[in-house]
């Protein structure tokens, strides 16, 4: 049994705004039977341009109905431009918070926001934008990535709680993992390469490191730093300038040239003075 | 508010005499089975007396039956015995419909090199015997078939499918987990092999169960200890349980024509009252050949989880194939076996009683599950008045 909170039982045995609104501003479908939910939701607008009314219709199970309850409740008196600021995070935290595995049932609420906005503004329905990635669900790249995104999600399992996408099958599990991956590394240019490397792939990466980072940091210094071999695991190196007469370049190489290769490269390295 | 416990073929309550029987053991005689002196020795007894009472449950011999944990233990020890007492037979089959203890089972020695055939169901559950019968070969180590199903309660014909296997050197393996105590199950007429019991689905507590291993049949135990069950199973002997099964099954063996008189009646009641009183709604499962006290019924357009939680609100337990209410985000295997449109699949719910309900109880529900069910529909985009929105 789901553990739910209290305002998800109360808003799923005694729903708000449930129906059409008669002749509509906008209205947003999502979900098939096939999936297990389908939610329809429509909203009209009063003179201000504010929601006057917002009403559902739900296919689903207890924290579907509660978060479609919650949204049209959370709409009403907005303007579209505000109601546009819904996240799903906002749906789940209204209800005080849904179990991981049914955070799908936010989204579903966020999605028929969305295309009802689209509805009322008289856009292009949202085509699918992107890949199919789950065939099982129908769920894009783009959707993926939106929910990563957004939801700061960083496993397989947790993109399945929030877009069901690689609930069925798993066939798209290793696409699902290698979306998550590049969002993960996207915008930390300095990717720690953890994997094994080739001692040629070693060698470069080292390289690399010291030039782009240690030396200009020892530089500021007025000291430098030569690679002079690396011996497996060992990387030999010799010490320039004020460094190699500085009291404190034990620590300096120890202390930031060795942990920085290490984070850099690969945990296993020992960085050593050649005088 | 009173429960109206409707979610038998889940687990029981544990029998009030299986209770009575029990808790000496857990009291007073404490003794190990295994020692010499008499105050254990007396203990020894008990369990030989419950293994007559297991074994008259379904016609064995007592020498033919090893106490485990649970129908899980008595289906993986099973499995194990056969393919370790055949090593160079590497194909295995089975059905599409069987509980996870048996088809993670198979899924997980699929993809450690055995071939595994899975046999399919149509759209009432009826078992495609010929598709068996047609895979049958020289490298076939062990057929496994369900007595009965668990969700459809749809009745497999083991007796024909022994037949068919006899002689033939395959071990044939039944769990009958959800048939023992609700069909009259005799295993010297059936001649199988071997066979699961489960406790607590015929009012003795969880965490015991039974294996039924034919005289003669290649053995090799799963749990390897001790001397206990004839070192067909290692480990101290859960006493208190053992003796709770014992009780358990002479219970049952006295039920049985209960069960197959009285509690149909309120089955068939029950189900007639609500495919009656509620539009759009299809009975799951062959008619016909089903266990006594199993109706699954779908009901379209709305999804299982939010009927069950409604259901919960009045008291009323049962449970549904929906996805929702597994965690997973697909309708149960044996739904899908089935072909059960997503329409209705989603919206499935099992009934399952006990020689416990009354009559009330399914006139309580027959009354109020309409409702729930039209105030959902209500709720789904897709009902329009007795009609789907979408067709």
């Amino acid at each position: 049994m789901w553990e739910y909170t209290d305002k998800v039982k109360e808003h799923f045995i005694n729903p708000r705004n449930v129906g059409e609104v008669e002749n509509p501003d906008g209205v947003g479908e999502v979900g098939s039977m096939a999936c297990g939910d389908a939610l329809k939701l429509s909203f009209k607008l009063d003179e201000n341009k504010r929601i006057k009314e917002a009403k559902f219709q739900t296919f689903g199970c207890a924290s579907a109905i509660a978060s479609s309850s919650a949204m049209t409740e959370m709409l009403i008196g907005k303007t579209v431009e505000e109601a546009e600021k819904i996240t799903n995070d906002d749906i789940a935290d209204y209800l005080g918070g849904l179990p991981n595995e049914k955070m799908h049932c936010s989204v579903l609420g966020r999605d028929a926001l969305e295309k009802a906005i689209y509805c009322y503004r008289g856009e292009d329905e949202k085509v699918i934008d992107g890949n199919i990635v789950c065939e099982c669900f129908g769920v894009t790249d783009k959707d993926i990535e939106r929910a990563v995104t957004e939801n700061h999600l960083k496993t397989i399992e947790e993109v399945t709680n929030y877009v069901k996408a690689g609930g069925g099958c798993e066939n798209c599990h290793e696409n699902i993992q290698k979306i998550i991956d590049d969002i993960n590394n996207r915008g930390a240019d300095a990717v720690p390469i953890k994997k094994e490397l080739t001692n040629i792939q070693k060698i470069r990466l080292i390289e690399e490191t010291l030039e782009r980072e240690i030396k200009p940091a020892l530089q500021k210094d007025g000291g430098n730093i030569e690679l002079i071999d690396v011996d497996g695991n060992r990387v030999l190196v010799k010490l320039i300038g004020t460094c190699a007469t500085c009291k404190a370049s034990q620590l300096t190489l120890k202390n930031y040239v060795e942990i920085r290769l290490q984070e850099m490269v690969t945990p296993d390295l020992i960085v050593e003075e050649v005088k | 508010m009173d429960i109206i416990y409707m979610d038998n073929n889940a687990t029981t309550r544990v029998a009030p005499e299986v209770l009575d029987a029990m808790l000496p053991y857990l009291k007073d005689f404490y003794g190990n089975a295994s020692s010499m002196h008499s105050f254990g020795g007396s203990v020894g007894r008990e369990i030989a007396a419950a293994r007559e009472k297991v074994a008259a449950l379904i016609n064995a011999d007592p020498g033919e039956i090893i106490f485990t944990s649970c129908g899980t233990e008595s289906d993986s020890t099973a499995i194990n015995a056969a393919i370790r007492s055949n090593p160079e037979k590497k194909h295995i089959i089975t059905t599409r419909v069987e509980h996870p203890a048996i088809k993670n089972m198979y899924e997980y020695l699929a993809k450690n090199g055995y071939r595994v055939t899975w046999v399919p169901v149509d759209k009432e559950g009826v078992l495609d015997l010929g598709y068996l019968y047609s895979h049958l070969s020289e490298d076939t180590a062990i057929v496994s078939v369900m007595w009965a199903n668990n969700e459809s309660g749809v009745i497999f014909p083991i007796n024909e499918i022994a037949e068919k296997l006899r002689n033939k050197g395959i071990v044939f393996h039944s769990d009958a987990v959800q048939a023992v105590g609700k069909l009259p199950v005799d295993v010297k007429q059936t001649g199988l092999d071997m066979l699961s019991i489960s406790g607590h689905k015929i009012h003795a507590p969880k965490g015991i169960g039974a294996l039924y291993v034919k005289k003669g049949t290649k053995f090799s135990p799963f749990m390897i200890g001790g001397h206990q069950e004839k070192n067909r199973r290692g480990g101290t002997e859960n006493v208190a349980s053992i003796i709770g099964l014992g009780r358990a099954g002479e219970l049952a063996n006295n039920h049985l024509e209960e069960m197959n008189s009285r509690v149909r009646a309120m089955r068939d009641r029950l189900e007639s009252g609500l495919l009656q009183n509620i539009p759009k709604a299809l009975l799951n499962g062959k008619k016909d050949e089903r266990l006594p006290n199993t109706s699954n019924i779908s009901f379209e357009y709305i999804e299982g989880e939010a009927i069950l939680l409604m259901m919960d609100q009045l008291g009323i337990c049962a449970s549904s194939g929906s996805a929702c209410t597994s965690g997973s985000l697909e309708p149960s295997h044996v739904m899908r076996a089935m072909g059960v449109p997503f329409t209705a699949a989603h919206g499935s719910i099992r009934f399952s009683l006990s020689t416990y309900n009354t009559e009330k109880e399914v006139e309580f529900v027959v009354e109020n599950l309409p409702q729930i069910i039209d105030r959902l529909r209500k709720m789904s985009p897709f009902w329009k008045e007795g009609a789907c929105n979408l067709q």
